[in-house]
């Protein structure tokens, strides 16, 4: 069976979906980065396949634009997580609850 | 019978999801340094289907960028950090039950979307885009605002990021 469109979404849904599942059930700060890094890359997956079967440039230029927004989000992302880490000495999320009620 | 493109897409396709499976939901071990090379090598098994998508440029940027910048970023923080309690905690039922729902109802949502969609033909995909070339003059000339917008974006960043670890804040 050759590989369509449909395939690549397929693909990308399915990777959208692990990364959706590691934010919501893990409990570390970081591996709910690298869930959010994955929810991206399923994203920028189906960008590419849309801009190739549709034989149009736009999709792959805003997936360039994409990973250099993510590059800039993941810096300062963990940079708050550092300077959460000083202050409360955890990166769990589990012993973050002074907002709670 | 699927000529060698498809058995490349298929590689690497269950490639990228099941190392993206064992970076976020690693049975044998909860370490957070476990995850990020698991995510280094979803995003290079990632970049061999831009390969075969035709983005050149892309996968050499996917590889560059998150496989070395982005990931090392993890990495030194994962090690900044001192994250040996992580290991001792295990999965909530609780916790697994909500996110199992909630990804089963987007992703079957979706997949619905996707199934339903009528296929392209493959004959819409004769024509060879993403060489480097054409991708840099539509960066350069259409795209130049949002471009040149992107390195202050870069800029507003690294000054936050050395804003944010300095040691106290005035």
């Amino acid at each position: 069976m050759h590989a369509t469109l449909n395939h690549y979404l397929v693909v990308s849904v399915l990777l959208f979906s692990l990364g959706l599942f590691g934010v919501l059930a893990r409990r570390n700060l970081l591996v709910i980065y690298m869930g959010l890094e994955l929810m991206l890359n399923a994203a920028n997956l189906a960008l590419v396949a849309f801009s190739r079967y549709n034989n149009n440039l736009n999709g792959q230029v805003m997936v360039f634009f994409t990973i250099t927004v993510a590059a800039a989000e993941v810096s300062v992302g963990l940079a708050l997580i550092v300077a959460l880490y000083r202050k409360r000495q955890t990166a769990h999320v589990e012993d973050l609850t002074s907002l709670k009620l | 019978m699927p000529d060698f493109t498809d058995l490349l897409f298929y590689g690497f396709a269950g490639l990228a999801l099941f190392f993206g499976f064992l970076c976020v939901a690693n049975p044998l071990s909860r370490s957070p340094v476990t995850s990020a090379m698991f995510l280094v090598l979803t995003i290079v098994s990632l970049a061999g289907l831009f390969i075969l998508l035709h983005a050149f440029f892309l996968a050499a940027i996917q590889v560059l960028v998150y496989a070395g910048a982005v990931m090392v970023l993890f990495l030194f923080v994962i090690m900044l950090l001192d994250l040996k309690e992580e290991e001792r905690r295990r999965f909530r039922r609780f916790t697994v039950g909500v996110g199992v729902v909630a990804v089963g109802v987007i992703a079957g949502l979706l997949l619905q979307t996707v199934l339903k969609a009528v296929p392209y033909s493959p004959t819409s995909m004769v024509l060879a885009v993403g060489a480097t070339r054409p991708l840099g003059i539509i960066l350069f000339t259409q795209y130049l605002l949002p471009f040149e917008l992107l390195s202050l974006l870069l800029l507003v960043a690294m000054v936050g990021v050395i804003l944010l670890t300095k040691k106290e804040l005035k």
